[in-house]
């Protein structure tokens, strides 16, 4: 009986609905522009992407269904196994590397007493670079003649490395790159994490005898647990679509070593003129960073983010 | 205005502009071709797009392209030229997305590198039966024609053709004792004469050679044909580039590399590196064509009497090179027409257009580079050298030794899916140039396989 009368008292009359609608019309309305925006520049270029990976067309005459030829030309490529361990290489590395740095930056700037806001601008200095002036800054930096950084090492007499130009080191120059452009962001917001952490967390540490390694460890850590781990999943989606730093510093070369997913991709769709197979390369990446997102969602959910 | 209403305004102005960009891109190509078939076939007006027009930063050129149209449209007063402006007048990122929105031009601009490409997914119209209305067509040289060809159907005219051989600092020379008036002419001189200009001191490069971003295995072709080598068999369906001829264009980078140490540090090198290097004046020497110098002046601060251009040394053939027009699959049999004629008249006409050396000259452009080689021995190629001649403005003899070497050169084309065996080739060229114990043959080896099976699923 008592569901029943719940059920009935939500029954609403035409009157009652319109004005519902009337009244939440303000938020329709901006619901609106934004679903449009998103079918036109999200939606419908990921529909047509995916449609692609199973089409062979030229854009002139009606596309033809292939089933899944596309994928098969893409996993017979020799560069396709390269790319993807290069992929997942990049963006282990960038963890490691990309992850530890702005979260040790954020406490540092967080421990500080002086000029905290000159620093941070500092930091954040990077991000406002464009991407792809970021990038040529750091073609010279690693240039291995009058480059920056083997002047630095001639500087304290070590021998200058090859950089770009070894298979050894590439990747992991393209790690670097990625870092220093992105670190500002990551630090930013780590630090408005730490200093959500209430201080007499802190005092009371201290109070305990904690130092600054016990503190990072009990109390810092514990309580930006949450931001740490969903920095962690986008990391991972956004590290794993690298391509400007191969694309503008080493072409994928030498020997394929920073050939990417992402870099793959382009050449099948602007180098080889074939749609179908950087469609069938972009499904695949999409599928891969879906479990990814679907993780964050679950996390995001779950913590109420 | 009340945030309500604001929104509802939003909204709107949103769903408008993009009703407007999908109309405007699902309509373009039918209205175009709808308009072009339902005119009559005689002197109906006709409006054409034409693509890479000059940029509007150089002036001296877009007053030239306009004083043609104008002319043009006198001769012929059914049709209308639009030149539509871009630098560089192709981007491949752009190319298949104005194909697929209706927005390619009606003649759109080419590299001969993609001319095969387009010509094999379908994207340029055949012209074969509106050749005869251009008489200049049959005047141009046959292996040149053969670019835009398949079988016996034609795609597209050129527009500028040249073949490669050896730029060179004439002032590099000078400064490293070697004779800029005698430049080198086989592979151990310009390893000899690269030594020399790197002992010039820090930073200094003798030869400088591509391994990036497709450009390495395009210069790998490129050094292979003048070995006389092949880069795919004749019947196009296995690689032959795994051989004596591939090796030595190998081993001689490598020995440059490593043993004599005069090809710089950095490599990985694309397109505009070796241009910016030849620019400032460190680099000796490079594989390209009289339009590298061009690029040289114009963008990279180089002067033209700096440099010289000299045939590829030991070189029986050549790889050609230069870019054209074709036309847009869309095109009606008018605008094909009206197009054929405003490319006999802007770029097939000597002393008219592109040949149009007196005005050149009178505006203060450069004039004397032997960048364009369209007809060979015809009447019409020998006006053009005499013209060309004539009102020279740069120092011609710099470039006589290209010139000489290149009346006995044979030209070659591209080899079919040249941007995917140029990728693997890339590999080879970057391993030889940044690995001191590259195996040749294990590395040839392993491109001949990889291409192989890119031409397996081709054929």
């Amino acid at each position: 009986m008592t569901t029943m009368s719940v059920r009935g008292s939500r029954r609403r009359t035409p009157g009652a609905v319109r004005r519902r609608v009337r009244r939440n019309l303000t938020a329709y309305g901006f619901l609106c522009g934004a679903l449009i925006c998103f079918a036109f520049f999200s939606w419908y270029p990921m529909v047509r992407e995916f449609l692609l990976s199973f089409q062979k067309t030229n854009f002139v005459g009606p596309p033809e269904w292939i089933g899944l030829d596309n994928f098969r030309t893409v996993t017979e490529d020799s560069a396709f196994i390269p790319a993807w361990t290069n992929t997942a290489v990049f963006t282990g590395l960038a963890l490691i590397v990309g992850y530890a740095v702005p979260f040790v930056a954020a406490i540092v700037l967080n421990e500080l007493r002086h000029a905290k806001a000159y620093l941070r601008f500092v930091v954040y200095l990077p991000v406002m670079l464009p991407p792809a002036v970021a990038v040529l800054l750091f073609k010279w930096f690693y240039d291995p003649g009058p480059g920056l950084f083997n002047q630095i090492l001639d500087l304290v007499h070590l021998p200058g490395l090859s950089w770009l130009d070894s298979t050894s080191t590439a990747l992991i120059s393209l790690v670097l790159v990625s870092t220093w452009m992105n670190l500002g962001t990551g630090t930013l917001i780590y630090l408005a994490a730490l200093q959500s952490i209430p201080g007499e967390l802190y005092e009371a540490a201290e109070l305990d005898g904690a130092g600054l390694f016990r503190r990072v460890w009990h109390v810092t850590i514990p309580q930006t647990k949450l931001i740490l781990l969903v920095m962690l999943l986008l990391q991972i989606v956004a590290t794993m679509q690298v391509f400007i730093e191969p694309y503008l510093l080493t072409g994928g070369g030498p020997e394929n070593a920073t050939v990417t997913v992402a870099y793959l991709m382009y050449q099948y769709a602007f180098s080889f003129g074939n749609f179908g197979g950087g469609g069938a390369l972009g499904l695949m990446l999409m599928i891969v960073l879906m479990v990814f997102s679907a993780v964050y969602l679950r996390v995001s959910r779950d913590n109420q983010i | 205005m009340k945030p309500r209403n604001l929104a509802i305004l939003l909204s709107a102005g949103i769903a408008l502009a993009a009703a407007g960009c999908g109309s405007g891109t699902g309509s373009t190509p039918d209205a175009k071709s709808s308009q072009g078939s339902a005119a009559p076939a005689a002197a109906a007006p006709v409006t054409i797009t034409v693509g890479c027009k000059p940029p509007k930063n150089n002036p001296k050129e877009v007053a030239q392209w306009d004083a043609d149209v104008a002319a043009f449209q006198k001769l012929h007063p059914n049709i209308t030229v639009e030149g539509k402006d871009a630098f560089p007048c192709i981007v491949p990122e752009t190319f298949q997305a104005k194909l697929a929105g209706g927005e390619m031009e009606d003649l759109f601009y080419v590299y001969y590198t993609d001319v095969q490409k387009i010509i094999g997914a379908g994207q340029a119209a055949d012209i074969t039966p509106y050749l005869d209305s251009v008489p200049a067509v049959k005047t141009i040289r046959p292996d040149v024609m053969t670019v835009f060809k398949s079988g016996e159907k034609v795609y597209g005219l050129p527009r500028v053709n040249y073949s490669t051989g050896l730029v060179y600092n004439r002032k590099l020379f000078t400064q490293a004792g070697l004779d800029p008036e005698a430049p080198p002419k086989t592979w151990a001189e310009v390893q000899a004469a690269a030594k020399k200009i790197a002992a010039l001191g820090p930073g200094y490069v003798g030869y400088g050679e591509y391994s990036a971003g497709n450009t390495g295995g395009w210069h790998f072709t490129s050094s292979l044909f003048g070995r006389g080598g092949d880069v795919v068999t004749p019947d196009g369906k296995k690689a032959a580039f795994n051989s004596p001829e591939g090796k030595a264009v190998l081993e001689n980078l490598k020995t440059m590399r490593w043993t004599d140490n005069s090809m710089g540090t950095k490599q990985l090198l694309r397109w505009e590196d070796l241009m910016r290097m030849m620019g400032s004046g460190k680099l000796g020497m490079m594989i390209g064509a009289p339009n590298v110098v061009q690029e040289v002046n114009n963008t990279f601060k180089g002067k033209f009497e700096d440099y010289g251009v000299a045939g590829l040394p030991e070189a029986t053939k050549s790889l050609s090179g230069g870019d054209g027009y074709m036309f847009n699959p869309k095109a009606s049999p008018e605008k094909i027409k009206a197009g054929l004629q405003w490319l006999e008249y802007r770029f097939l006409t000597p002393g008219q257009g592109q040949f149009n050396y007196e005005r050149a000259k009178a505006d203060g452009l450069p004039v004397g580079l032997p960048d364009i080689d369209l007809f060979g021995n015809t009447e019409p190629g020998k006006k053009i050298l005499d013209l060309r001649k004539q009102f020279a403005t740069i120092p011609v003899e710099h470039f006589q030794t290209y010139i000489d070497a290149n009346s006995t050169v044979e030209f070659k084309l591209e080899p079919p899916k040249a941007q995917e065996i140029y990728a693997v080739l890339d590999t080879a060229m970057s391993a030889v140039l940044t690995r001191q114990d590259a195996n040749i043959d294990q590395l040839l080896s392993d491109a001949q396989k990889k291409v192989d099976n890119i031409l397996a699923k081709s054929s």
